[in-house]
């Protein structure tokens, strides 16, 4: 057996061969689908953009705004406020922003279709994307607390479990809102939209400054918004206040949206 | 599979598919059977790759049926994707991703892969294996698409145009590689709109157009069909009745020149058109049996004027056929 043919000609002598199919057909899923997830995860790292919007943003943000004061804060030390908003704005870069415009090009380039050729079933797809994001956010996250309380004196007044919490709800909704777009518009058209959103989404959901400094019309928009509603409900945990009921519906709300409708309008064929 | 097998690998029953106002497929029958290569040949547009993907499962027929192994490919997917392998017309592969990363994904989707290792060293990828997918040549990135439909050790393989834009090593390489496959019992249904090809790798040769099935044989049976012919080419106004009489078979003028027989190419046949001419001291251009090339086979039965070419005779059909046969080029080139 030096030279393994191309083919199933080993199959074909192999005594399995005459096993019932659904014998050799089965696959252990679970093997599947963290092939798949461990391959989304290198695909996401290897994307140097990506990376930047991943990790370069909210590091940034975190570690710029808590040194320079310039940003209104309140009456919180800088980063006391920071904290939170920086976690949002990772779950929201992560979800909205690196796994659209990935997907999106996968579906552009039919590997999306390709995949759905082979054993792994779409729900192993899905599911092995969620685990791709959650292992990259549990990097991000403590990547930013790390970072908060080892450099920057951030200590948590408690509420970390919630906030933990809440972080994953803030993944499934902004994966949700991410795919809507990838399933949905040209991979060009996912790339520019999800960029524009998540700046629009910085700048007027207050998440790294106190959004009283918008104007109110502004400021209003910003609450109903999920980042400015993550990064709120974050900041009330993460300050010992507990569940915030409004905003944690809120994010909740825009998760059931976008992945009912991703669910409609999915479109995994280029 | 080694054992004879009565069940085919694939019936298509009546399948049609339209998408909006067009009709791809239009009530196409066919059944492949099981350990054989058969060729979809048909024009750009005929119906090749929709029929392909109903088989697959990408498209619910509008009517008939699909059974693949006995399974139906949408109802049954699960149970029939670890069994089939395909190759689509677009590579499918994650553009950064390296041949040896995606080998060992995809070898994790099945239970019994082969070894992505040796595989990647049997397609000659081997030097690209750190290569990312966008950056491999379009007979490296085809290469890789056919070692991912094989690496589950599938009963049926789908190849949609698995040679295009393919230089001819390549080309032949990539041959082999199906011809390896027909070899281990492997039922290989590839679509090509190359000739050569399906004469080439084919068992049987299905010709479809307008989403039809037009013929059906084995390479050999398809271009036999012209057997019964003999054509010559001769100063024009011969007496062709008085010919056909002599002969016991029907002549024809298929155009001023060329005359057409229908009786089998036998010596007798020849002896007596020769006592013939000479008694009427005809001098003959070129005489030719009728063993068509697949070519004209399929070009004549996929002309855009359908029937009516048999009407106006071989020969015009033939030039026609010239002509289009350079469009069918360009289409290749700019198809892949």
């Amino acid at each position: 057996m030096s030279t393994t043919p191309v083919d199933g000609t080993a199959r074909a002598r192999a005594p399995v061969a005459s096993a019932p199919p659904t014998d050799r057909g089965r696959t252990p899923w679970a093997r599947a689908v963290i092939a798949q997830a461990l391959m989304e995860l290198r695909l996401l790292v290897r994307s140097g953009e990506s990376l930047i919007v991943t990790f370069g943003i909210p590091v940034g943000f975190l570690v710029f705004f808590s040194q320079v004061d310039v940003l209104p804060t309140g009456d919180q030390a800088p980063v006391d406020f920071l904290v939170p908003g920086v976690l949002a704005i990772s779950v929201a870069a992560t979800g909205l922003v690196a796994v659209a415009i990935q997907t999106a090009f996968e579906r552009k380039y039919g590997v999306l279709k390709r995949l759905g050729g082979t054993p792994l079933s779409r729900t192993g797809f899905l599911v092995a994307k969620g685990v791709a994001v959650a292992l990259l956010l549990a990097v991000q996250t403590g990547l930013v607390i790390g970072l908060a309380v080892l450099a920057l004196g951030w200590r948590p007044a408690g509420g970390v479990p919630l906030a933990l919490g809440l972080v994953v709800l803030g993944a499934v909704t902004f994966t949700g809102l991410g795919l809507l777009m990838a399933g949905t518009l040209r991979a060009e058209a996912t790339l520019a939209l999800s960029n524009a959103v998540f700046l629009v989404l910085l700048v007027v959901s207050g998440v790294t400054f106190d959004a009283d400094a918008l104007p109110d019309s502004l400021a209003a928009i910003g609450t109903v918004l999920p980042v400015g509603a993550l990064g709120e409900a974050l900041r009330v945990a993460l300050g010992g206040g507990g569940l915030a009921l409004a905003e944690t519906v809120t994010v909740a709300l825009w998760g059931l949206v976008a992945i009912g409708l991703a669910s409609r309008a999915f479109r995994w064929e280029p | 599979m080694t054992e004879p097998s009565a069940e085919p690998a694939i019936v298509v029953r009546g399948l049609s598919k339209r998408y909006g106002g067009v009709t791809a497929v239009d009530g196409l029958d066919l059944e492949v059977r099981a350990g054989e290569t058969l060729a979809l040949l048909g024009p750009n547009g005929a119906g090749k790759t929709t029929t392909v993907e109903c088989c697959e499962g990408y498209r619910s027929p509008d009517a008939g049926t699909v059974r693949v192994l006995g399974l139906d490919p949408r109802r049954d997917a699960a149970a029939l994707r670890p069994r089939l392998g395909l190759m689509l017309q677009e590579g499918g592969v994650y553009p950064m991703a390296r041949p040896m990363e995606v080998l060992r994904l995809f070898a994790a989707f099945h239970a019994a892969p082969l070894d992505p290792e040796a595989l990647l060293e049997r397609v000659g990828l081997n030097d690209a294996r750190g290569t990312r997918f966008r950056d491999l040549s379009g007979g490296q990135k085809q290469r890789l698409s056919l070692a991912l439909a094989v690496i589950g050790r599938p009963e049926v393989v789908f190849l949609d145009e698995p040679t295009a834009g393919l230089d001819p090593a390549a080309r032949r390489l990539t041959w082999q590689h199906v011809s390896e496959l027909r070899a281990g019992g492997v039922t290989v249904v590839l679509t090509t709109h190359l000739l050569d090809e399906a004469e080439h790798l084919a068992d049987r040769v299905a010709i479809i157009d307008h989403g039809r099935l037009v013929a059906l044989g084995t390479p050999d049976e398809l271009t036999r069909s012209g057997h019964d012919e003999l054509e010559f080419s001769a100063r024009p106004g011969l007496d062709v009745a008085a010919l056909g009489s002599e002969l016991g078979a029907d002549v024809r003028a298929v155009r001023p020149g060329w005359y057409a027989l229908q009786a089998p190419n036998e010596p007798a046949t020849v002896a007596r058109l020769a006592l013939w001419l000479e008694r009427h001291d005809v001098r003959i251009g070129e005489l030719r049996s009728g063993r068509r090339t697949l070519e004209d086979v399929f070009l004549r039965l996929t002309a855009d004027d359908g029937g009516e070419v048999s009407a106006v005779g071989p020969r015009v059909a033939q030039r026609r056929a010239r002509r289009r046969s350079r469009a069918v080029q360009e289409d290749l080139e700019v198809g892949s």
